[in-house]
C-alpha cells in the first residue's frame, strides 16, 4: 500500500511583482480527510487552491501528491492525477445543460459519449440535480450551479477535491445540506480542501482547519483547537 | 430521452430529405449560369461548415481561413501543372500541408486570445498572400492555368457544370459529416467547454493547446478542399483570388450569418449570402466592383446588433415566441419550452 500522504506541501510560497500572497505554508492531507481552509480577505486562501490545482507556478516550496513532486504541473495534468477543483465565482459551461457539464467531466475517465451520460446521471443525482439535467446550465440558481461544480469536479474521479467557497451566499437549510454533501464526498473515499467563511457549514464536518493570515499559516488544528486558539482569534477580531 | 431520440431521428429524416432535393434539383435548373450559382452555394456552405468546427464549436474565431484555402488550391493545381498528379491525390496532399501550417500558426497563435488571435490570423494571411505574390516558383501575381487539354473524372476538368455540381454537393456531405462526428464525440463537448470557460475546461483535464490545434488542423484540411475544388472549376488561381482578405472574411461570414456551432447554420448563410452577391453583381456589373465588401460590411453590423447567434438563432427564437403566443402552438415549440423550464 502506499504510505505517502495523500497531499504534502513543504515551504509553499507564491509572489507575484512582489506582492507575497502565499509564504512558507507547509501542511499534510490524508487519504478521506476533510479540512477547512480559513482566513481573512485577501490571507492568500485561493492562491493557495491556484497553486494546488496547477493553476499557479509556486514561487518557491514543493507540492507532493501521493509522494510525487506535482509543483508547477498544468491544471489538466493535476486533474488527471486526481485534484479537482470548483471556482469561487461559479464557471459552468453556460451553453451546455447541466447533465452535458458533467458529462465533460466524467470525460477525463472515459471518452465514451454514452458511457459519460451515465456517469454524468450519477453524479447529478448524487448532488441532488437529477430534475435540473435537461436545463441549460445558465438557467439554474447560483446554489444550482455550485452544486453543479461539484458534480462536475466528482465525475474526473478525484482524490482530492478542492472546494472554493462552495457555501457562500447559501440559505440555513441549503448550507446544512452543502455540509452533508461534503460529508457524503468524504464516505467516498475523496478527501476534500474547503475554503469557506460560513463557520457553522465547516466547523460541523471538518477533522482538521488550517488558518492563513497575511499569506502564512498562523494555525494547525482540529476546529477546537482552533476555536479557542488565541493567533486565530486575534487574526479574525484584531488585538 | 425519448424526446432527444425523437430529435435526433426527424433532425437525419431532415438531412435525407434535403439531400435527396440537392440530388435532384439540377433536373429542374438546367440553364448552366443557373447550375453555376447553385455550386458557388454549395462552395460556400462548405467552407462555412469547415470553418465552424473552429470557429463555432471551438470559439477560435479566424480571419485568416483564405490561407488554407489558398494552400489546398496551390497544391494540388501544382502538383497536376508540373507533375501531372491527379487532383484526387492533389487535394489531399494540399489538405495536409494545409493541416501542417495550421498545426505550425496554431502553436504560437494559440497563446492569444479572442480578437488578439482573429488579429493574428489575419496577419498570418496577409503574410502569405504577400509571400505567394512574389514568388517565381508559383508564377506570382500571373497566377496558374490549369490545362485545358485533359478532361474527365481523373483530371477533374469538365466542360458541363454538373459534374462539378456533385462533386462539390459529395464534398459538402464529407465536411457537415466530419462536423456531425465532431459534435457527437468527446472533441465536440470539449470544444464547446474551451469556448464557455476555458479555466474550467483545464481544470477538468481538457489540454486547450490540444485540442485548439484539432480543431484548426481539421478544419484546414477542409477548407484546402474546398480551395483545389475552386481551382479545378475555375481553372486558374492568382494570389488575389485564393489568399485575398475578402476570401477570408467570406468564409467567416457564411458561419456567422447562418449560426455559429450549429450543424447546418453555414449553409443557410451561404444561401443567404451567395444570392444578395450575385444579384447585386448582375445588378452593379463590373462598375460595382467592392460592393461585396459593402454588403459583407452591412451583415455584420445587422448580425452583430440584432442576432448574434445568426439567422437560425433568429428562426428558433421566432418559433419559441409563436409557440408562447399560440395556446396551441406547435409540436416542436412546446418541447422546446419543455426543455427551458421542465
Amino acid at each position: 500500500m502506499n504510505t505517502a500522504p495523500l497531499l504534502a506541501v513543504d515551504g509553499l510560497g507564491k509572489a507575484f511583482d512582489g506582492l507575497i500572497a502565499n509564504r512558507d505554508i507547509s501542511f499534510i492531507i490524508h487519504h478521506g480527510e476533510i479540512v477547512g481552509l480559513i482566513g481573512p480577505n485577501g490571507a492568500g486562501k485561493t492562491t493557495l487552491f491556484n497553486c494546488l490545482a496547477g493553476f499557479h507556478t509556486p514561487t518557491s516550496g514543493r507540492i507532493a501528491f501521493e509522494g510525487r513532486d506535482i509543483t508547477g504541473s498544468t491544471p489538466e495534468a493535476a486533474a488527471a492525477l486526481g485534484i479537482a477543483r470548483t471556482f469561487q465565482i461559479v464557471r459552468v459551461f453556460q451553453s451546455m445543460t447541466a447533465r452535458e457539464n458533467v458529462m465533460v467531466g466524467a470525460m477525463l475517465r472515459n471518452k465514451r459519449v454514452a458511457e459519460a451520460r451515465e456517469r454524468a446521471e450519477q453524479e447529478l443525482e448524487f448532488v441532488g440535480l437529477t430534475h435540473r439535467a435537461d436545463t441549460p446550465a445558465s438557467d439554474l440558481t447560483v446554489s444550482e450551479q455550485k452544486r453543479l461544480e461539484v458534480a462536475r469536479a466528482l465525475a474526473t474521479e478525484p482524490k482530492l477535491i478542492l472546494l472554493d467557497e462552495v457555501m457562500a451566499g447559501l440559505n440555513p437549510t441549503e448550507v446544512r445540506e452543502a455540509s452533508q454533501l461534503v460529508h457524503r464526498i468524504h464516505l467516498r473515499g475523496i478527501a476534500s480542501i474547503i475554503v469557506e467563511h460560513v463557520m457553522e457549514g465547516i466547523m460541523p464536518i471538518a477533522h482538521r482547519m488550517l488558518v492563513l493570515d497575511y499569506g502564512a499559516k498562523i494555525a494547525d488544528g482540529t476546529p477546537a483547537e482552533i476555536a479557542e486558539n488565541p493567533a486565530v482569534i486575534a487574526a479574525y477580531l484584531g488585538e | 430521452m425519448t424526446t432527444g431520440t425523437m430529435t435526433q431521428s426527424r433532425k437525419a429524416i431532415g438531412a435525407v430529405a434535403l439531400l435527396a432535393l440537392a440530388a435532384v434539383l439540377p433536373l429542374a435548373v438546367t440553364e448552366p449560369s443557373q447550375q453555376n450559382f447553385l455550386i458557388l452555394i454549395l462552395m460556400g456552405a462548405q467552407m462555412g461548415v469547415a470553418w465552424n468546427i473552429v470557429g463555432g464549436y471551438a470559439g477560435q474565431v479566424s480571419l485568416g481561413h483564405a490561407v488554407f484555402y489558398g494552400i489546398g488550391a496551390y497544391t494540388s493545381t501544382m502538383l497536376l501543372v508540373s507533375l501531372g498528379i491527379s487532383p484526387w491525390i492533389g487535394a489531399v496532399a494540399g489538405g495536409l500541408v494545409a493541416a501542417l501550417f495550421a498545426l505550425a500558426m496554431g502553436w504560437p497563435c494559440f497563446r492569444l486570445k479572442g480578437h488578439y488571435f482573429a488579429m493574428a490570423t489575419i496577419a498570418v494571411a496577409e503574410i502569405m498572400q504577400i509571400l505567394v505574390t512574389n514568388s517565381d516558383l508559383l508564377e506570382g501575381a500571373v497566377g496558374l492555368t490549369l490545362p485545358m487539354d485533359r478532361s474527365g473524372w481523373g483530371a477533374l476538368i469538365f466542360l458541363a457544370k454538373l459534374p462539378y455540381y456533385y462533386l462539390i454537393l459529395g464534398l459538402l456531405v464529407l465536411t457537415v459529416a466530419v462536423a456531425w462526428a465532431i459534435e457527437r464525440s468527446h472533441i465536440g463537448y470539449y470544444f464547446r467547454a474551451i469556448k464557455d470557460e476555458p479555466e474550467a475546461a483545464r481544470a477538468l483535464g481538457v489540454s486547450l493547446t490540444r485540442y485548439k490545434l484539432i480543431a484548426l488542423s481539421v478544419s484546414a484540411f477542409l477548407t484546402a478542399l474546398g480551395g483545389s475544388f475552386y481551382a479545378q472549376k475555375e481553372m486558374f488561381i492568382d494570389p488575389g483570388s485564393v489568399f485575398a482578405t475578402t476570401v477570408s472574411i467570406k468564409i467567416a461570414l457564411i458561419a456567422i450569418l447562418g449560426g455559429v456551432g450549429t450543424l447546418l447554420g453555414p449553409v443557410l448563410g451561404a444561401v443567404i449570402l451567395i444570392t444578395i452577391e450575385e444579384y447585386s453583381r448582375t445588378l452593379f456589373g463590373s462598375t460595382g466592383s467592392g460592393t461585396d465588401m459593402i454588403i459583407y460590411a452591412a451583415m455584420i453590423i445587422l448580425v452583430a446588433v440584432f442576432s448574434p447567434s445568426g439567422v437560425l438563432g433568429l428562426l428558433s427564437d421566432l418559433r419559441r415566441h409563436i409557440g408562447r403566443r399560440l395556446p396551441g402552438g406547435t409540436k416542436t415549440a412546446k418541447a422546446d419550452k419543455l426543455e427551458v423550464r421542465p
